[in-house]
């Protein structure tokens, strides 16, 4: 649905000095009726690689194709037509204080000469798709900030666009409001089979609706993939910094401390056991213990959904001999679970 | 007390005022809203970036916002001869005020049209909106409460201007209370020009206020 390839943007220096590269080697593809994120730092070049994809940045080198169209081989009057049927929402909303809500969500509409009764036809729905079928006639200054970023999806919507394009659309509401936002978003890419592309610095919100992510960081993608294997394996030190505050593959300081990368006098080897989708209900802590004899402490665990698959980890102290260790480690991996050894657990008393 | 010739004299001073004021304010718009958002979508990084008519057009609108209005209504006397055949009475003072109404007003509109939120302009770009579209659907009536509270701050400016057109015959209050108040010394008309001039500036300054809270849908209380 939508390609990009080889995407540079460079800007000239005010003064001189060194180009800035506000996007560099960018490659993405993103499929039809996909959700996908874009999530990085403020300064990362999510905002102006997000641009890039309707041309409101256009790119210093490489070409942007949206429905089979390349938007870089466009002139002015077809790039404007060619926006129709791209839609965008805002962190700021961007509605018009100056209409009511049916005047703002009837503008796209407005602009592209469509004849006033089908205008009512069309944004009537709208406003009944995202609950402010009773603020028609209202002002902006007159809703909340939920309520507005409403008013910018059905403005939207209003042209029957193929892609929304969503600015940080949830960062300046409160947690609440973000998620029935969100809810909102997912249940339209569902019913209308629209391909969302949204940015975020939020992880929650890739966890929430994404299917893929692409992680950003002074203007290059360094990651990316389907939500669920960057959650699971996130490579990059950034994603993993992204990723940890709410997939907790970390154990706790306390349980740290006593955690020596060499084996010692006593001491006992500390495994993470890592669940993945649908082997995460597998009880191979109890087929370990049963078939091996090998008893195992668990420190620390986790179990979290990521796009309706479960993830987990589970951090133990397996209490046993290295043969019996290595053994669980190949039952474990028989299992198509992720394992490692994460060091090794001295006495509590040393 | 004011005698029956006062009395008409100020009358006839007032509708001079309000003929000069409502005309040159009506010009002055017609040519200085087109200027002022023109200059206001060439400057730098805005919808139709163009220097070399920002400038040209910037130093137009200083150049004669720089004159002092007096110095204006003299040496454009030629000009104004051309456009309305004297340079003597109420219709030619028309034409320096006119002239010093247009780029006021043009500056007043640029900041007005330059208040309005960028984020505005880009997502009607988004929509696929024309330069034409934008200032027309989307920039004109979010600075609609700035314009109308710029255009209020020109017809005050231009009551006061107007009372120095009696230098050329222009007529109107001003002239007025120069002629009967201060050259013959009659203290009461002078009183009462600057009571009427006062009670005008106050029916323009409140209507315009009016206007600009009526088109302003910003601050509505929910």
């Amino acid at each position: 649905m939508i390609t990009l390839t080889n995407i540079h943007k460079t800007y000239a220096a005010r003064g001189g000095g060194a180009p800035v590269h506000a996007l560099a080697d960018i490659d993405l593809s993103i499929e039809r009726g996909e959700v996908f994120g874009i999530i990085g730092r403020s300064g990362a070049g999510k905002s102006t690689l997000l641009r890039t994809v309707n041309l409101l940045e256009s790119p210093s080198s490489g070409s942007v194709t949206v429905d089979g169209v390349e938007m870089t081989a466009l002139s002015a009057a077809e790039l404007r037509k060619a926006r129709h049927s791209i839609g965008m929402i805002f962190q700021h909303f961007n509605l018009l204080s100056s209409r009511t809500v049916f005047d703002n969500v009837a503008l796209p509409l407005e602009l592209a000469g469509t004849p006033k009764a089908e205008i009512r036809r069309t944004v009537e729905p709208l406003l009944d798709l995202v609950g402010l079928a009773d603020k028609r006639d209202r002002y902006p200054a007159e809703l909340s900030g939920g309520q507005k970023q409403r008013v910018g999806i059905a403005r939207a919507l209003a042209s029957k666009p193929k892609v929304l394009l969503s600015d940080e659309a949830t960062s300046a509401l409160d947690p609440e409001t973000t998620t029935q936002i969100l809810h909102l978003l997912g249940d339209i890419n569902r019913r209308l089979g629209l391909t969302i592309v949204l940015i975020t610095h939020e992880i929650a919100v890739i966890k929430e609706i994404c299917h893929k992510v692409a992680v950003m960081e002074n203007g290059r993608v360094i990651e990316q993939g389907p939500v669920f294997d960057i959650f699971a394996h996130p490579n990059h030190p950034t994603t993993r910094s992204f990723v940890d505050p709410v997939i907790n593959r970390g154990i706790p300081d306390s349980l740290r401390d006593r955690l020596s990368p060499q084996p010692g006098l006593g001491s006992n080897p500390v495994l993470r056991i890592t669940f993945t989708g649908a082997k995460a209900t597998t009880p191979v802590i109890s087929a370990i213990s049963r078939q091996l004899n090998l008893d195992l402490n668990i420190w620390h665990g986790q179990i979290d959904e990521i796009q309706g698959a479960p993830f987990g980890t589970l951090v133990v102290e397996a209490l046993g001999d290295q043969a019996k260790v290595d053994a669980a480690i190949a039952l474990v991996k028989e299992n198509n679970l992720g394992v490692e050894v994460l060091g090794h657990a001295l006495p509590a008393n040393h | 007390m004011l005698s029956p010739q006062i009395i008409d004299l100020l009358i006839k001073g007032l509708i001079d005022t309000l003929h000069m004021v409502a005309v040159s304010g009506a010009i002055g718009t017609l040519i200085g809203l087109p200027i002022g958002v023109m200059l206001a979508v060439t400057g730098r990084g805005e919808l139709l970036q163009n220097f070399a008519f920002n400038k040209v057009m910037g130093a137009v609108v200083n150049m004669t916002r720089s004159t002092p209005f007096i110095i204006l209504v003299v040496a454009i006397i030629p000009f104004t001869r051309l456009i309305a055949g004297t340079s003597i009475g109420t219709n030619a003072a028309i034409v320096p005020l006119t002239v010093a109404a247009a780029p006021f007003i043009a500056r007043v509109v640029e900041n007005a049209v330059r208040e309005v939120d960028r984020g505005l302009v880009e997502a009607a770009q988004a929509m696929g909106a024309t330069p034409f579209q934008i200032i027309r659907k989307v920039l004109l009536p979010e600075a609609l409460p700035g314009i109308v509270a710029g255009l209020t701050l020109s017809a005050v400016s231009l009551v006061g201007y107007s009372a120095m057109v009696g230098a050329v015959g222009g007529g109107g209050l001003g002239d007025l209370g120069i002629r009967y108040g201060y050259q013959r010394f009659l203290p009461e008309v002078m009183l009462a020009v600057v009571i009427v001039l006062i009670v005008l500036v106050q029916i323009v300054q409140s209507t315009g206020d009016l206007i600009a809270r009526r088109v302003n849908k910003r601050n509505l209380k929910s």
